[in-house]
C-alpha cells in the first residue's frame, strides 16, 4: 500500500505539520500539550489489535493480549488526563495557573 | 484494505493534526482534545473490521476493556499535581505497545521466514528500530513514574554509569542488528527486548525529578516515533501519521521546555547538574 518514496515523504510532510503544529504555543500550555500528544500516539492500540488478530501461537497472543491492554490505557488514560488538564482553561482566562 | 477503513484512518489523521493545533492555543485547547478524541473513537471502532484480523475480537474486547477501564479509572482520580507522572505512565504504556507490536510480527516472522518477503526487508529494519525505541520509552516512562511519584527518591548515581549504559545500548543494538538480519527465535528476541528495557532504565536512572517533565517530553517523541514504525510495519497510515507528528512534535515541545528551565537537553541529559543532584548529597 505505501511503498518506498512515498513513504518517505509520508515521513517527511507529517514530521513537518508536528513541528509548525505546535511552534508557536505558550508556555503555559507546555503540559496540556505534552499530554495531547502523548494522547495521539495512543493510536498505537490500533496496530496492537492487528498484531493480536493476526497472532497464532499463544505466545503471540499473550503478547498481542497485553499491547492491547497497554494501547488501550495510553489512549484512554491520555484523554482523560488532557481533558481534565484543559478543564482549566474553560473559561479562557489565562490567570490560572498550570499543573 | 477496504475503502471504509481507509478513509476512516485518513479521516482520523485529519482529526488529530487538527486536534493538535488546537490545543496549542489556549482558548480553543479544550476543543482540540475532543477532535482528537472523536478521530481515536473513530479509527478505534473500524479496525474490528480490518481484513488482516483473523479471530480474537473477544480477546481484544476484553483487552481494551481492561486496559481502558484501569486507565479510566486512576486518571479520573489522581490529584492534579500528580499529573505529569501519569502522563509518564500512560506514555509508557504507549511504547510497550509498540514493543508488544514489534514482538508479535517478529515472532511471527521468526516461525515464518517467508513473512519477510511479502513484508519488504525496510519493514523489518523499521520494526526492529520500533521495538528499540518503544522498549526504551517503555521502561524509561515507568521509572520517570516511579521518581515523580515518590516511589523512588534519589536519582541512582555510580561510578562508570555511562559507560554502562553505552555498553547496554551497543549491545541492544548489535543483538536488534542481529534480529533484523537473521530472524531468530524467541530467546534471542527475549535478550534484545531485555536490553533495551535496560537501557532505558539506565536512561532515566541519573535524572532528578525537577528535569523529569523534560524527560518525559522526550520520552513521549520517542514514542511517537516507535509507533509511526510499527505503522509501516503493519501498513498503517494512521499510526505513521501519527506517530510522525507525535515524533517531531514532541521533540519541538522537549527543546521547548528545556528552554523554558534555561537548561539545554544535552545538559539534562548528561551533566547531571542543577537542583536534582542536591539529593544525593
Amino acid at each position: 500500500m505505501i511503498e518506498g518514496l512515498a513513504a518517505l515523504y509520508i515521513l517527511m510532510l507529517a514530521g513537518f505539520v508536528g513541528y509548525e503544529v505546535i511552534s508557536r504555543v505558550p508556555v503555559i500550555l507546555h503540559t496540556p500539550l505534552m499530554s495531547g500528544s502523548n494522547f495521539v500516539h495512543g493510536i498505537v492500540v490500533v496496530g496492537a489489535m492487528v498484531a493480536l488478530g493476526q497472532a497464532e501461537t499463544f505466545g503471540e497472543q499473550l503478547i498481542g493480549f497485553i499491547a492491547v491492554v497497554l494501547g488501550a490505557g495510553n489512549a484512554v488514560g491520555g484523554y482523560v488526563v488532557t481533558e481534565r488538564m484543559l478543564e482549566m482553561f474553560k473559561s479562557s482566562d489565562k490567570r490560572k495557573e498550570k499543573e | 484494505m477496504s475503502a471504509l477503513i481507509e478513509t476512516s484512518y485518513f479521516a482520523t489523521a485529519v482529526l488529530f493534526i487538527l486536534g493538535l493545533k488546537r490545543m496549542s492555543h489556549p482558548t480553543t485547547a479544550r476543543s482540540g482534545v475532543i477532535w482528537a478524541g472523536v478521530g481515536m473513537a473513530l479509527a478505534t471502532l473500524v479496525t474490528f473490521l480490518h481484513p488482516e484480523i483473523r479471530g480474537q475480537y473477544g480477546l481484544m474486547l476484553l483487552a481494551i476493556l481492561i486496559g481502558g477501564g484501569v486507565a479510566w479509572w486512576s486518571a479520573k482520580r489522581v490529584a492534579m499535581t500528580d499529573m505529569p507522572q501519569m502522563i509518564a505512565i500512560y506514555n509508557g504504556m504507549g511504547g510497550g505497545a509498540a514493543g508488544g507490536i514489534a514482538a508479535v510480527e517478529l515472532m511471527r516472522v521468526a516461525g515464518d521466514p517467508s513473512l519477510v518477503e511479502s513484508h519488504g526487508h525496510l519493514a523489518l529494519w523499521l520494526g526492529v528500530l520500533g521495538a528499540l525505541i518503544g522498549s526504551v520509552a517503555f521502561s524509561g516512562s515507568v521509572i520517570a513514574w516511579a521518581k515523580l511519584d515518590g516511589r523512588m527518591k534519589k536519582a541512582v548515581r555510580f561510578a562508570n554509569q555511562q559507560q554502562v549504559t553505552l555498553a547496554i545500548l551497543a549491545a541492544a543494538v548489535l543483538l536488534g542488528i542481529w534480529v533484523a538480519l537473521a530472524t531468530p527465535g524467541a530467546f534471542v528476541l527475549f535478550l534484545f527486548f531485555l536490553l533495551a528495557l535496560a537501557f532505558g532504565v539506565m536512561v532515566a536512572l541519573p535524572i532528578g525529578g525537577a528535569d523529569m517533565p523534560v524527560v518525559i517530553s522526550l520520552f513521549n517523541a520517542l514514542t511517537g516515533l516507535a509507533v509511526a514504525m510499527e505503522g509501516f510495519v503493519l501498513d498503517n497510515a494512521a499510526m505513521i501519521i501519527a506517530g510522525t507528528v507525535v515524533g517531531a512534535a514532541g521533540s519541538l515541545l522537549t527543546v521547548l521546555m528545556a528552554k523554558a528551565m534555561n537548561r539545554s537537553l544535552f545538559n539534562i541529559l548528561f551533566k547531571q547538574f542543577g537542583p536534582a543532584s542536591d539529593e544525593t548529597t
